[in-house]
Order: C-alpha cells, then sequence, then structure tokens
C-alpha cells in the first residue's frame, strides 16, 4: 500500500487526457446502471406491492386475481377464518419464544467466539457454519427422522425446538461480528473496581453489545415467522402462518392473507429501521 | 483460581448453544443415516438391516429430479449473478451515502413470507391474470399462452426469491475495493474496461463466490417454487423428500434422498469453505 500511497493521484505525463475522456463515457454508464438499478428494485418489490394492493381488493367469488375496487372489508373481517388466525397466532408466540431462547443461547456463542481463543474453537465454527449451510429441506428431514425413531409426537412444541436450533447460528454470527472492535479494557477497568463477573457482564459487557443482540434477535424473528421448509416436516397437525398459505394456495388465498401478511411487513420494516437508528445513534 | 475459571469461560459459553446444535442437528444427521439403512414400512414398523440397495433405488428412480434440480439451481445462480453483478457495483462506487438505503430496499422482499412471495408471483403470472390476462385480452398473446408450470417459472422463481443472497456478498467484496487502486490502474493507463477485468472483477470474485454458495445451495433443494410455480413435469428433488417423507411415509427412501442430496452439496460446500475459508463466508453471510 505504501508504494500506492506514494504515487501522486493525479499523474497524467503525456497530458492527453485519456482518463477523463473515459469518465465521460463512465458518466453515461452510471446512469445507466443507475436506472438498472431501480429496475431492479422494482421487480424485488412487485410481488409485495401486488400483495399489499389486493389486500383492498373488493374480491368477487372465490379468486381474487382481478381488480373490482377499493374495499376495507377485509381489513374489518380480518380475524374472520378461525383456522387462520390460530396459525397466525402460533406464528407469533412461536416467533417470540424462539427468539427468545436463541437470543441468550446464541449471544452467549458470539461472545465465546468473538472474545475468546480456545481449543475446540475451530469445532464450534464449523458446527455453525454447517448449520448454516445445510439444505432447509435436510434439515428438516433429519429432524423429522429424530422426533419419528424417538416416537416424539410432532407439533408446536418440535416446531419451537427446530426453529431456535435454525436460530442460534445466525444470532451468533451476527453478535460475533458486532463484538469486531470492541474494547474490552473498559471490563478489566470495571473488575479492577471490584465488580464480579456477573455485575461486570451486566453493568458493561450487555450495554455495549445490546446493538448487536437486538439485530440477532430481530434477525431471528423475521426467520422464525417466515420458516416454511423446516416447519412443514415438523408441524404434525399444528399450522402456522406459511404453512396455512401453502397450503391454500392450490384452492385460491383468501384476502386476509394479504392484509396479515401486509401487517408483518410494515411492523418488520419499522422495528428494523427503528433499530438501524438506535445503531447509528451509537455510533455518535 | 480465578484463572481457570477465565480458561473455562468459553466453554461454559458454548455450551448450551452448543448442546442444542449437537441434538437437534448433528444426532439427527446421524439418525437419518441409520433410518435410510432401514426396511419395513409405517403399519408393521422398521427394522435396521442395513440395506445400502436403498441408495442405488433413490437414484435410479429420481435421477431425472437430481439432474433438474441442479440444472435449476445452475441456471437460477448464474442468472441472480449476471443480475446482481452490475447493481451491487453501482451501489457500491456511486450510490455514496445512500448505500446503506439501497441495501435496505434489496432486503425488503425479506420482510414478507418466502410462501407469499412466491404465491404473489404465481398470482401476477396466472394464465387469466391481472397480466397475461389483460394482454390477452388485448389479442397480443395467444390464448393458450401461459408462463405458470414451465420451467422457465420455476427457474424464475428461484431467481427472485434468492437474489439478495447473492447482491449482498458481491457488494460487501466490491465495497473493499480500495479506490486507490481504480485510480493507480487509471493513471497506469488502463483504459476502463482494463480496470474493471484486472483490478474490479478479481477482487471481488470472493464475493462472487460467496454468492455462488449462499445461492445454490438453497435454489438447487428447494420445492416451494416447484410447488407453487411448476407443474408435473418441474418436479425437484426437494418435492420428492418432502412428499417421500409426509405422504407416503417411505422413511428409508426420503432418507436416502437427503443424505445424497446433502452429501452432494456439502462436499462442494466444504471444497468451496476450504478454498475461501469459513469464518470469510460466514461472516459474509452475515450481512
Amino acid at each position: 500500500m505504501t508504494i500506492l500511497e506514494a504515487t501522486p493521484a493525479r499523474l497524467d505525463p503525456a497530458g492527453d487526457g485519456r482518463s477523463r475522456s473515459g469518465r465521460r463515457g463512465g458518466r453515461l454508464g452510471e446512469r445507466l446502471l443507475h436506472a438498472y438499478t431501480w429496475l431492479i428494485l422494482l421487480w424485488l418489490v412487485l410481488p409485495i406491492i401486488v400483495m399489499i394492493v389486493f389486500g383492498f381488493n373488493d374480491r368477487v367469488g372465490k379468486r381474487n386475481n382481478t381488480w373490482n375496487g377499493f374495499t376495507l372489508r377485509w381489513w374489518g373481517e380480518l380475524f374472520a377464518i378461525p383456522d387462520l388466525t390460530t396459525a397466525l397466532v402460533n406464528s407469533l408466540t412461536i416467533a417470540l419464544l424462539s427468539t427468545a431462547v436463541a437470543t441468550v443461547l446464541g449471544t452467549l456463542m458470539g461472545l465465546a467466539l468473538g472474545r475468546h481463543g480456545f481449543r475446540g474453537r475451530g469445532g464450534v465454527e464449523l458446527l455453525m457454519f454447517a448449520n448454516i449451510a445445510a439444505p432447509e429441506v435436510v434439515l428438516g428431514a433429519s429432524l423429522l427422522s429424530l422426533f419419528i425413531t424417538m416416537g416424539v409426537p410432532r407439533g408446536y412444541l418440535t416446531i419451537l425446538i427446530a426453529h431456535i436450533m435454525f436460530n442460534i447460528s445466525y444470532v451468533a454470527v451476527v453478535v460475533r461480528a458486532r463484538l469486531a472492535g470492541f474494547d474490552s479494557s473498559v471490563e478489566e477497568a470495571a473488575r479492577d473496581l471490584g465488580a464480579g463477573p456477573f455485575t461486570t457482564f451486566r453493568l458493561v459487557t450487555l450495554p455495549l453489545i445490546l446493538p448487536g443482540v437486538a439485530s440477532g434477535a430481530l434477525l431471528a424473528f423475521a426467520m422464525s415467522i417466515d420458516e416454511y421448509v423446516i416447519t412443514t416436516f415438523n408441524a404434525g397437525s399444528t399450522l402456522t402462518f406459511p404453512l396455512w398459505v401453502f397450503g391454500a394456495t392450490r384452492v385460491g388465498v383468501p384476502p386476509q392473507v394479504n392484509v396479515m401478511a401486509t401487517i408483518i411487513f410494515v411492523v418488520g420494516v419499522l422495528l428494523a429501521l427503528g433499530n438501524a437508528l438506535l445503531l447509528r445513534r451509537r455510533r455518535i | 483460581m480465578r484463572r481457570r475459571a477465565g480458561a473455562l469461560a468459553p466453554y461454559f459459553l458454548v455450551l448450551p448453544g452448543g448442546l442444542w446444535l449437537a441434538i437437534f442437528f448433528v444426532v439427527p444427521m446421524a439418525v437419518m443415516l441409520s433410518v435410510s439403512l432401514q426396511t419395513g414400512n409405517v403399519v408393521d414398523g422398521f427394522t435396521q438391516t442395513f440395506d445400502v440397495g436403498v441408495y442405488a433405488d433413490a437414484i435410479t428412480t429420481y435421477d431425472t429430479q437430481f439432474i433438474r434440480s441442479l440444472i435449476f439451481g445452475l441456471i437460477a445462480t448464474v442468472a441472480t449473478i449476471l443480475l446482481a453483478y452490475p447493481m451491487a457495483y453501482w451501489i457500491a462506487f456511486h450510490a455514496g451515502r445512500n448505500k446503506s438505503n439501497y441495501l435496505f430496499l434489496v432486503l425488503l422482499p425479506f420482510f414478507v413470507s418466502f410462501v407469499i412471495r412466491t404465491v404473489s408471483w404465481k398470482f401476477l403470472l396466472a394464465d387469466d391474470g391481472i397480466v397475461l390476462g389483460n394482454l390477452k385480452d388485448a389479442g397480443l398473446l395467444p390464448a393458450d399462452f401461459h408462463v405458470l408450470a414451465t420451467s422457465f417459472a420455476v427457474v424464475a422463481g428461484l431467481t427472485y426469491n434468492f437474489f439478495p443472497f447473492m447482491l449482498l456478498p458481491i457488494y460487501v467484496a466490491l465495497e473493499r475495493v480500495d479506490p486507490r487502486l481504480l485510480e493507480a490502474a487509471d493513471d497506469l493507463y488502463a483504459n476502463r474496461r482494463g480496470v474493471f477485468g484486472r483490478v474490479v472483477l478479481p477482487l471481488s470474485m470472493p464475493g462472487v463466490f460467496a454468492g455462488f454458495l449462499l445461492t445454490f445451495v438453497p435454489a438447487t433443494s428447494d420445492f416451494v417454487n416447484a410447488y407453487v410455480l411448476g407443474g408435473t413435469n418441474t418436479t425437484m428433488i426437494g418435492n420428492i423428500i418432502q412428499t417421500t417423507y409426509l405422504t407416503n411415509a417411505d422413511y428409508p427412501l426420503a432418507s436416502a434422498v437427503s443424505f445424497i442430496l446433502m452429501a452432494v452439496l456439502l462436499v462442494g460446500i466444504f471444497v468451496y469453505a476450504r478454498l475461501l475459508g469459513t469464518r470469510d463466508v460466514l461472516e459474509l453471510s452475515a450481512r
């Protein structure tokens, strides 16, 4: 890098302006890429816009696939389908519970990996890597094999176990990534001032890593509430929101699903923005 | 005394989460292997026979679906690279202060369930839906034209759903490129193609590799897109695993199919991780 730094930035001995003409061509290219970026963004949000808009569609008959005028009916009749409501409640409570457990377990793992060198650390990293990289369908199928072999009936509890399993590694990775640049001298200072390990953790370490923990928890919650593949293998007859929707695809999805998904989307976006603002404020 | 407690601390921290992963992730893999070597049926029960013939059965019965999954996964992954690279490039080098805002927009689909996004595409692309229906009414498309139930629909769905997994690692790699290197290349009379081909592209390859891994594995093993957007001719190996386990309850065969899929993908993953370093892949996937 030192050689590069020593090179004068505007060295152009021939003075033929080659680089400048290059820039002009670059400006057109840059504009095209800018437009392209927005085109892709449009493609990414198109199904979400359609989902939101058709939650306001005054549909006729069983199929919700042509626009028939604006209505707020489905927002008023949001809980008119009891099975769907139950599935949504299951999704929310499973997401909350699995996030709580996975955040605690994942944060502890993230702390160990981010702060300590220890024997077997490579093995733990490999375990987490394999867990994140393994295909979901295999994670779901193998867990089902365990439950079948052990004679464990599938239902709410097995879904919860599965969700905690796939969330731990994500929380650990996020927490560890945020530990980069963590100044451990403040902990030593606390210990020198007579604080025990738990007091130090509660009063010094935890407040410092909290934004990372919050990001990990948000990610875990978002993954849990959306998860379909692993859940379908371990759900038995219990339904979550994505499972109910999947089951309804062949007969037609009712507009209540659009409304519920819209609410989840808006709340999720607001939470993420809140977390981002919190992080930004912390940094200043 | 304190020193010893300090040396043990990381183990206490890792233990609860590590145990959970061991019991509900590692052990199930071993159990699945053992189930695949059983013989029997749901009514009479299964016995451990160590009959490896089931693996040959799995491959010969479902070779079409295995190959189709690999091809669909590969096409979708290459498509995401081609679509994501220019966008990642623009965000990394030209978005200025708005970089994080653009990335947030890229992540918006993740706030809607994977299943619902796919259902939304089915709705958009339906034979008599808001796009095709209107085009047909206007006489711009023949009445029997359809997108759903084709290979194109499934690959397009896979490309859509896993696009952010490709864009983010490519972006991270491009973001790390030191702008002074570009200036240096420019000063040394490289034309723009030269700067890109000899400086930017090689430096961004780790991002492309990580993106390839993060996209190819879930795309190849997916069954939601094939179920929702595809038809009987687009069945993927994930669909086979799902129906064999949950509908046919042929656990040994389903386990064997899952195991083959995992072996094929994991061997690929670990060759990759060796070339790249697991830490990099993990770090990139965390962002």
